[in-house]
């Protein structure tokens, strides 16, 4: 062959050849868009599925794809701003007997550690905080990087958090289990 | 079997189905207005949300007797209204009847919707979950609030009407009319 032809057929294999590598590009996404973000959860009550949500949240994080074990996430939730699916349940779990959001008006989640488990699934590991106490929380959740969407789920016991006290410890009437849902838009630089 | 009449066409009595029905829906439908009385006069606690299931599960269930109780019916001819009664109480009694099939379907169907335009599915017995007809929305379910309200006091005076109306057939005029819905004596 004539050396620029051969000189061609390198740069075209190289060029090749370098498409099947993942696109690594050093992208961190660190700059959350409130306004496409959500902190979600829904309950039951008497079997009856309700749903609610967080309407003020500071969501900060740090995550490349390509160093994900270096990924971090901290997310303060104004209690306060609880929408509990219905007027009545709003104005009942501000209280001190749920949230307490007096005494403390911020439930927080840090992240330890993150996880890579495939494809575009990940683990987060944390601290989930609410009225004063911490739990360990996993948190599984997929990020697109095309989007900077991350998703994720996770399922708490309001009983860790002595959310709804006395008469309101019953799980026969609102259920232990609270599922979170969380959505949030992130850009890179 | 049901005992005619000399003329052959309709029965004499009620049928035990129409009559256990009949029972049945009346006990239903008075407890469960009871109970939306004084539940909605609660504020907020464990208790209101038990008795607000309570309410609901019983309203659907006195929804599905309805039901059979239509079907009989129409299955079914009841006797017929006593030889002399004038044609205005004729009129009366049907029209009377008419209006309470329609609100033991309407009453709890504006309860359903209003459930769910309020946020609230409802979940019969707490386990078969009935679909949301009508998307949550505040002034909706306001709006259907005012309409179950306003059917349910409709139908306490239709029942008022129509227990006044069975007694005075039995101590005033003598007649079998309260007496042929009652369990007990054979057709």
């Amino acid at each position: 062959m004539k050396t620029s032809t051969l000189r061609q057929t390198a740069l075209a294999a190289v060029l090749g050849l370098s498409a099947l590598v993942p696109a690594a590009h050093a992208a961190t996404f660190d700059q959350v868009k409130a306004a496409g973000s959500r902190v979600d959860f829904s309950y039951r009550q008497m079997g009856v599925a309700m749903d609610g949500k967080f309407n003020k949240f500071d969501a900060r994080l740090n995550f490349d794809p390509a160093k994900p074990e270096a990924g971090q996430a901290t997310v303060d939730i104004d209690v306060a701003s609880v929408d509990a699916g219905s007027d009545e349940a709003t104005a009942e779990v501000t209280g001190k007997t749920w949230f307490d959001a007096a005494k403390h008006p911020k439930a927080s989640f840090k992240s330890t550690s993150v996880k890579a488990l495939g494809g575009n699934r990940y683990e987060a590991l944390g601290t989930l905080t609410i009225k004063g106490r911490s739990q360990n929380v996993t948190a599984p959740f997929t990020f697109d990087p095309a989007s900077g969407a991350f998703d994720g789920s996770f399922v708490i016991k309001r009983g860790d958090f002595a959310i709804g006290e006395g008469e309101w410890a019953d799980f026969g009437i609102v259920a232990n289990e609270i599922q979170v849902k969380f959505h949030l838009q992130a850009a890179h630089k | 079997m049901n005992t005619l009449a000399p003329n052959g066409f309709a029965p004499a009595r009620y049928t035990r189905t129409a009559i256990s029905l009949h029972w049945l829906i009346a006990l239903g439908i008075i407890g469960i207005f009871s109970l939306g009385l004084y539940m909605t006069s609660l504020s907020l606690s464990p208790t209101k949300l038990k008795l607000y299931s309570w309410h609901k599960w019983a309203g659907i269930t006195v929804f599905v007797l309805a039901l059979a109780r239509l079907a009989w019916r129409l299955g079914h001819r009841p006797p017929e209204l006593p030889a002399g009664m004038p044609a205005l109480m004729r009129l009366a009694a049907n029209g009377a009847h008419v209006v309470l099939y329609i609100l033991m379907f309407a009453v709890p169907l504006s309860g359903w919707l209003m459930s769910s335009a309020k946020g609230f599915q409802t979940v019969w017995f707490g386990v078969l979950p009935l679909p949301d007809l009508v998307s949550k929305n505040a002034e909706l379910g306001d709006l259907l609030a005012t309409t179950h309200a306003w059917l349910n006091w409709l139908l306490a005076a239709t029942v008022i009407g129509h227990a006044c109306a069975a007694l005075k057939h039995h101590f005033i005029d003598r007649d079998d009319v309260l007496t042929r819905m009652l369990p007990g004596a054979k057709a």
